[in-house]
């Protein structure tokens, strides 16, 4: 009996001229059949899809080339891990054992660091809202308070007269660092001088320990010279402090915001073509402060708080087809059992999309949804995939920041997280979500019981 | 369903509406069936010889017929009938 050949539903795909650049179209035909060398088929079956996938190799390649790139050049760094980015257990405890402290902004997210064994001291408190009881925790671990308005610096003090103690704080500063529209929602501006009014009234206080300026100036920056001006003036306020406050500055937090290789929607090039690497944020922040004046004995301790460029390429989304549907003008469509609600960066970026077996490569431009009852459930409006049937599986990737703190338990579960580990040993890390947990909070008044 | 009597293809796929200028690639499958359309044989005919050739069921594959004779519709180039 001669063998069947292997059978791809049969398409057409019109041909247009004048669209093409010179590098092509982006073909995303190539299958990814594995991760880290775990078979993904084998994956999907043992945990069921969708399902998240990190990989602690590329976790800890990721973390020690940043650091490499900042401590190659500076003496003094630390490392926070950004909690709100991905804050399992897992994930966290795998940057604390690198040597990264934690930065988290609310009392449930500082409870995790101390959780997971973070000295308090090296717990940074950043965050619009610290509640009495946060701040009161806070203070007594030892860690660094971020401080972020008046009010709050105001309760501060108040609870350091009742409390007796002396927290570390440090001033968060927003500043105009070229980059429009200015992200001044965060502390004190520096242009109105409202941020050293803030540092005066504290050291003027002597309620606080004056030990370190922080800022934040964007997300997914493109550009590394707004860093260097965020250097510039810190080290301007901080050697200021020296001078006129005789209060010296332990450390400068020149927070996060460095980019992924993520596509952002509508970026005319890839992500990867694009975006600047550690290296280049690291030269240009470094080079301004150690440019910057401050003896070299006395340069400040540079702590970052990355999050995104040191998890984004560790994390995969496996998926499933459902369905092929032929849209009412012409265009084919893909729907997969995974939504908006489940990758939330989707409407952020044009992830890159692989099939997970072993495809023709010839693609046809679809549409890809998700599995929600909802017209914005679109995941992909425009991608070039191989003719897929129900139950093959897709690879979304880079997809490991922010997915897994802000998916919505919504119309369909939260699915379940596996960590690779460095052995090529897939770890369960977190559950799929069931009807039991998702009704565990839920109170349902006894007049409603046993209603037909 | 035929195909429309000018619609020009070739072996690798290549297909050409010289009525709308429109030219379309198509996968090897659909090559292949294009050939059996110009051939003239019936919609039956070719959905059995597909069923020797390719491993596919006949459910799976009625349903990418319907799918096929939407696309071929959509670029105008099938008969009326």
């Amino acid at each position: 009996m001669t063998q069947k050949l292997k059978y791809e539903r049969p398409f057409i795909k019109k041909m247009n001229t004048g669209l093409m650049n010179k590098f092509g179209t982006q073909n995303e035909a190539t299958a990814v059949i594995d991760i880290d060398g775990v078979a993904i088929k084998g994956l999907v079956t043992e945990y069921s899809s969708p399902l998240f996938v990190l990989s602690e190799k590329q976790i800890r390649r990721n973390y020690r080339a940043a650091l490499r790139a900042f401590n190659t050049r500076y003496p003094k760094v630390q490392f926070a891990w950004s909690y709100k980015t991905n804050y399992l257990n897992a994930v966290c405890n795998i940057f604390h054992q690198e040597g990264s402290w934690a930065e988290v902004v609310s009392g449930f997210e500082y409870r995790k660091a101390l959780n997971n064994g973070v000295a308090g001291e090296h717990i940074i408190f950043n965050g619009p809202q610290k509640t009495t009881e946060d701040l009161l925790l806070a203070i007594q671990n030892n860690s660094l308070i971020h401080i972020d308005h008046f009010d709050e610096l105001y309760a501060l003090i108040s609870l350091c007269e009742e409390t007796g103690k002396k927290p570390r704080v440090a001033v968060r500063v927003n500043m105009d660092t070229g980059v429009y529209p200015i992200w001044d929602r965060f502390g004190f501006n520096y242009e109105n001088g409202e941020a050293w009014s803030a540092i005066s009234k504290i050291v003027a206080s002597g309620k606080m320990l004056l030990v370190g300026l922080h800022c934040h100036i964007g997300t997914f920056m493109l550009s590394t010279a707004a860093y260097g001006v965020a250097a510039a003036k810190m080290s301007e306020l901080a050697i200021r402090c020296k001078t006129t406050l005789k209060n010296p500055i332990e450390y400068l937090d020149l927070g996060g915001g460095f980019p992924s290789t993520n596509t952002l929607k509508g970026a005319y090039l890839p992500g990867v073509d694009t975006v600047p690497s550690v290296d280049d944020f690291a030269e240009v922040i470094t080079t301004t402060l150690l440019e910057a004046g401050f003896k070299h004995e006395e340069l400040p301790l540079l702590i970052l708080e990355n999050g995104r460029v040191l998890i984004d390429d560790a994390g995969y989304l496996l998926g499933s087809v459902i369905a092929n549907k032929r849209l009412s003008d012409g265009r084919r469509s893909v729907i997969v059992d995974f939504g908006v609600n489940t990758l939330f960066t989707s409407l952020w970026y044009d992830h890159k999309i692989s099939p997970a077996q072993e495809a023709s490569q010839h693609t046809d431009n679809v549409v890809l949804y998700g599995p929600l009852c909802m017209n914005i459930d679109m995941l992909r409006e425009s991608v070039n995939l191989p003719a897929l049937e129900p139950g093959d599986h897709l690879v979304v990737h880079k997809v490991g920041a922010y997915n897994i703190t802000q998916w919505m338990q919504f119309i369909t579960m939260r699915p379940a997280v596996v960590l690779i580990d460095e052995q090529r040993q897939p770890h369960l890390i977190r559950k799929a979500e069931t009807l039991e947990y998702l009704e565990m909070p839920e109170v349902l008044p006894e007049y409603l019981k046993g209603v037909k | 369903m035929k195909l429309k009597t000018n619609i020009a293809t070739s072996d690798n796929g290549f297909i050409f509406n010289p009525a709308t200028g429109d030219s379309y690639t198509s996968n090897p499958i659909a090559a292949a069936i294009l050939t059996m359309m110009k051939a003239g044989k019936t919609d039956a005919d070719i959905k059995l010889q597909l069923l020797d050739i390719y491993e596919v069921e006949s459910k799976a594959l009625e349903r990418d017929w319907e799918d096929w004779i939407l696309q071929l519709k959509d670029a105008n180039l099938l008969e009326a009938r």
